[in-house]
């Protein structure tokens, strides 16, 4: 199974998933064999073995070196790709880079690389080189596994050469995709020649929900039989709810992400100021940070309600879980998600969830309630009636509650198992 | 008649606020940086305040009477002051002592309060009066607003609260051909004097005095004194913070003592002579009215409010402090009336000009914030958390 990150040290959802994944394998009976660019040794391994990338030699046999030159085409591209980053985190990791100076290494036998795992200014090169590397550690591992399983773009062309070096057959794992990240004419055309590439070479394509599976079938014309859904689940086991003060007697009513066009943060202002004109028993909450941020700043202060609508800026750790703890409804006005696993975390808490119909957890929340991104009326209607209306939120609470911690990654992996079974 | 030179220097500190989490809101009402409050000053009392005062009262001392200068100190550094650095309030009283030296009265919160609201501008003027009598023992006689902001409404709400003079900012679009260096008065209440800046000239010493790529750096006192000499008014008015003398500017360009020695060009060969505000008026009639319909100040090149008031951040944050105005008045309780004056000071709106352009540089070097977003998001955060104290304290009230 090829990675990017993998948790304690994770920037975006990513990580968690293949956690889960890894340890709902184990639990259906599949022993994993995990693979990162950059592990730190702190990483969980009672459910898989972790493979450090950085820690493992360009195979020495030169004609493999060379296919290696003609298989996976070398990119070396200076460029800024943010996948799944919040800014601060992208920020910080490139400016951590800068200090490292993550020194420059070419092809050779027997050499090392050392990756940074993260998503920085040589994310394209470190992707190419992760897939030689990836090529290297499949030949000696082998006789190990069955299946190769590559999560997401930056994993494809590891698991591209895995598949062409080993003859075995090739599950790639669609989390998101570029029509997710970006709008239309902000596509960046060699990651989705990546993305196309792996989808292309696999012989099994698994997406998180099915909104991301007609993406898949229609964007990126891939023959639907192939194409199988895999709902996405969460772990929340050993998770405490906390206890928090509230400061403000309002009921308090929170979006929670990056502030980008993807997250619809503009369509969750206007609610807002819909439901302000009705009661004052509201507050809302803005938190994250984002390219739209400084825009939906302007937005609130134009109408006016900045009184009652607050930022947070950037949450870290901890503070993620206060502000569930504190909130009354959670709001998810997504655009496009492919699935988007915060509201089954507000759910947890306790907090009951409208969520965008445009989302891949549209399709498995029942307890959730759902509007088009775009109809701020419906929007403000929901919102409204879930902080006037007490039955309805304890409803929507107590049964949101039970269904999301019945989203299990055991029931997930047993149908990725049903994948597996399927190539061997 | 000798030329008059009228120098006054702005004294204000703003009450910096921390960083004020939505998690705080409603938990925890205290809403100052108290540590960057403290070492702020400490350092400009150190670098500005009380070596200036020191050469000012030695130039003071050697002219035998005839170096004048005035000040105004606004309420908030006057708390500042009172807080962290009592000896300044002593240098400022030996320098008030002399005799030469005119205070000013101005918003006690260095506010915008005239803009929007009678009551609390009245009640800020007042209380900067009483406060600066309580600390030097004088009754100022002549205004100066924040930031030199002024128009025909703001003159007579001055004039209706006693004062015969009031600077403000000799703005070119508002002077058009005629020159600042004359006594003017206000256009309906013409028994206010009005006393105007010359920017070109202030803004030598302000803005241009240690910039080495300026034609005529260095500046010495004899060439300004002949600068000053040639101007072909009745008087000259040299506005500017005071702070220009060894923080904006470091004192390694000479300008404290560029300062200190500037009375010895200027009285050299008795054409002129050094005046304060109110002393400049009794010595020069007005030579006309001014029209003055929509406020101007001394910021930017706009000279207007565009600084605090420009973009839909600052009209929102403004708007929303000012709507509890009317709710405070029915309220006793001094907590919330100095929150309020904290919160009306005009610094923290200046945070969240976005105004990059031209000015930008100047607005930058004055933010404690990296961004005037993150500036709105603390104030508003802070300012929630009062309006739910003043409605708390409107619920309970008998």
């Amino acid at each position: 199974m090829f990675g990017w990150e993998f948790p304690p040290h994770i920037a975006g959802g990513l990580g968690t998933a293949c956690e889960g994944i890894v340890k709902g394998l184990a639990h259906n009976g599949v022993e994993t064999l995990f693979v990162m660019p950059n592990a730190s040794g702190d990483e969980d391994q009672s459910a898989t073995t972790i493979i450090n990338a950085s820690d493992v030699p360009v195979a020495n046999v030169s004609n493999t070196v060379d296919e290696f030159l003609g298989k996976v085409k070398f990119l070396s591209v200076d460029s800024n790709i943010v996948p799944y980053v919040d800014p601060e985190e992208y920020f910080e990791a490139i400016e951590k880079m800068k200090r490292e100076q993550v020194n420059q290494t070419t092809v050779g036998f027997g050499q090392k690389f050392k990756f940074s795992g993260k998503y920085g200014a040589n994310l394209l090169e470190e992707v190419s080189r992760y897939a030689q590397v990836g090529g290297t550690i499949a030949m000696q591992y082998a006789d190990r596994f069955d299946v190769i399983h590559a999560h997401d773009w930056l994993t494809y062309l590891a698991g591209i050469a895995a598949k062409e070096l080993t003859g075995k057959p090739l599950v790639v794992h669609v989390h998101a995709t570029s029509y997710d990240r970006g709008s239309e004419d902000m596509i960046d055309t060699r990651v989705l020649a990546i993305e196309t590439r792996g989808m292309m070479a696999a012989d099994r394509v698994v997406t998180v929900s099915d909104l991301t599976r007609n993406i898949v079938i229609n964007r990126y014309g891939i023959d639907p039989a192939k194409v199988v859904t895999v709902h996405n689940a969460v772990d929340f086991s050993g998770r405490e709810n906390i206890e928090v003060e509230k400061g403000v007697k309002e009921k308090v009513v929170t979006f929670l992400g990056r502030i980008t066009f993807q997250k619809g943060p503009e369509y969750f202002i206007e609610a807002a100021a819909k439901v302000l004109k009705r009661t004052k028993n509201v507050r809302f909450v803005m938190a994250g940070s984002g390219d739209m941020m400084n825009r939906a700043i302007r937005q609130v202060a134009r109408l006016g309600i900045s009184d009652r609508f607050h930022f947070t800026g950037f949450l870290r750790g901890m503070d993620v879980q206060k502000m569930f703890a504190l909130s009354d409804v959670y709001i998810m006005p997504s655009v496009s998600e492919p699935f988007g696993i915060s509201p089954l975390e507000a759910m947890r808490t306790g907090v009951p969830s409208i969520i965008s119909k445009q989302s891949g957890a549209a399709e498995v929340l029942k307890y959730a309630l759902k509007v088009d991104f775009w109809d701020v009326d419906a929007l403000a209607d929901d919102i409204y009636a879930l902080i006037t209306y007490p039955a309805l939120a304890s409803f929507a609470e107590k049964e949101g509650y039970d269904e999301v911690n019945n989203l299990k990654w055991n029931n997930a992996t047993a149908k990725l198992k049903k994948v597996y079974e399927s190539l061997i | 008649m000798k030329k008059s030179i009228c120098l006054y220097f702005q004294v204000h500190q703003p009450t910096r606020l921390r960083q004020y989490r939505f998690f705080d809101i409603g938990k925890d009402s205290h809403y100052y940086d108290d540590y960057a409050n403290r070492t702020i000053l400490k350092r400009v009392v150190e670098k500005c305040y009380l070596p200036m005062n020191e050469a000012l009262l030695e130039a003071i001392k050697k002219h035998k009477g005839k170096f004048r200068v005035a000040f105004s100190i606004s309420g908030s550094a006057l708390e500042q002051f009172d807080r962290y650095t009592p000896e300044v309030i002593d240098s400022f009283r030996e320098l008030v002592e002399t005799g030469c030296v005119e205070l000013l009265c101005e918003t006690y919160n260095h506010s915008l309060s005239s803009l929007v609201s009678e009551s609390e501008f009245k009640f800020q003027v007042e209380k900067h009066k009483e406060a600066i009598k309580e600390h030097f023992g004088v009754t100022p006689k002549a205004f100066r607003n924040t930031e030199l902001i002024y128009s025909d409404g703001i003159g007579a709400m001055v004039y209706k609260l006693g004062f015969k003079t009031m600077l403000t900012e000799g703005a070119r679009h508002i002077m058009g051909w005629r020159s600042p260096d004359y006594v003017y008065s206000d256009d309906i209440c013409d028994k206010l004097n009005l006393l105007l800046r010359n920017y070109t000239l202030s803004d030598d010493i302000a803005f241009r005095f240690d910039n080495k790529g300026w034609s005529e750096w260095p500046l010495t006192t004899e060439k300004y004194a002949g600068w000053l000499n040639a101007a072909d008014g009745e008087i000259v008015n040299l506005f500017m913070d005071y702070e220009t003398f060894g923080e904006h500017r470091s004192a390694d360009s000479g300008i404290i003592d560029f300062m200190k020695y500037l009375p010895d060009a200027v009285l050299a060969d008795g054409s002129m002579e050094f005046a304060t505000p109110s002393e400049v008026v009794k010595k020069h009639k007005s030579v006309g009215g001014l029209s003055v319909p929509e406020p101007i100040s001394w910021a930017d090149e706009e000279r207007d409010t565009s600084a605090w008031l420009g973009n839909e951040l600052q009209q929102d944050a403004f708007n929303k402090l000012y709507g509890l105005r009317e709710k405070l008045s029915l309220l006793d309780d001094a907590a919330l009336w100095e929150d309020f004056g904290h919160l009306s000071e005009s610094d923290h709106l200046y945070y969240m000009c976005t105004k990059f352009f031209a000015d930008g540089e100047v607005h930058k070097y004055f933010n404690p914030y990296d961004t005037p977003f993150e500036a709105f998001i603390n104030y508003m955060n802070v300012l929630s958390d009062y309006i739910i104290r003043v409605n708390e304290a409107i619920a309970v009230k008998p």
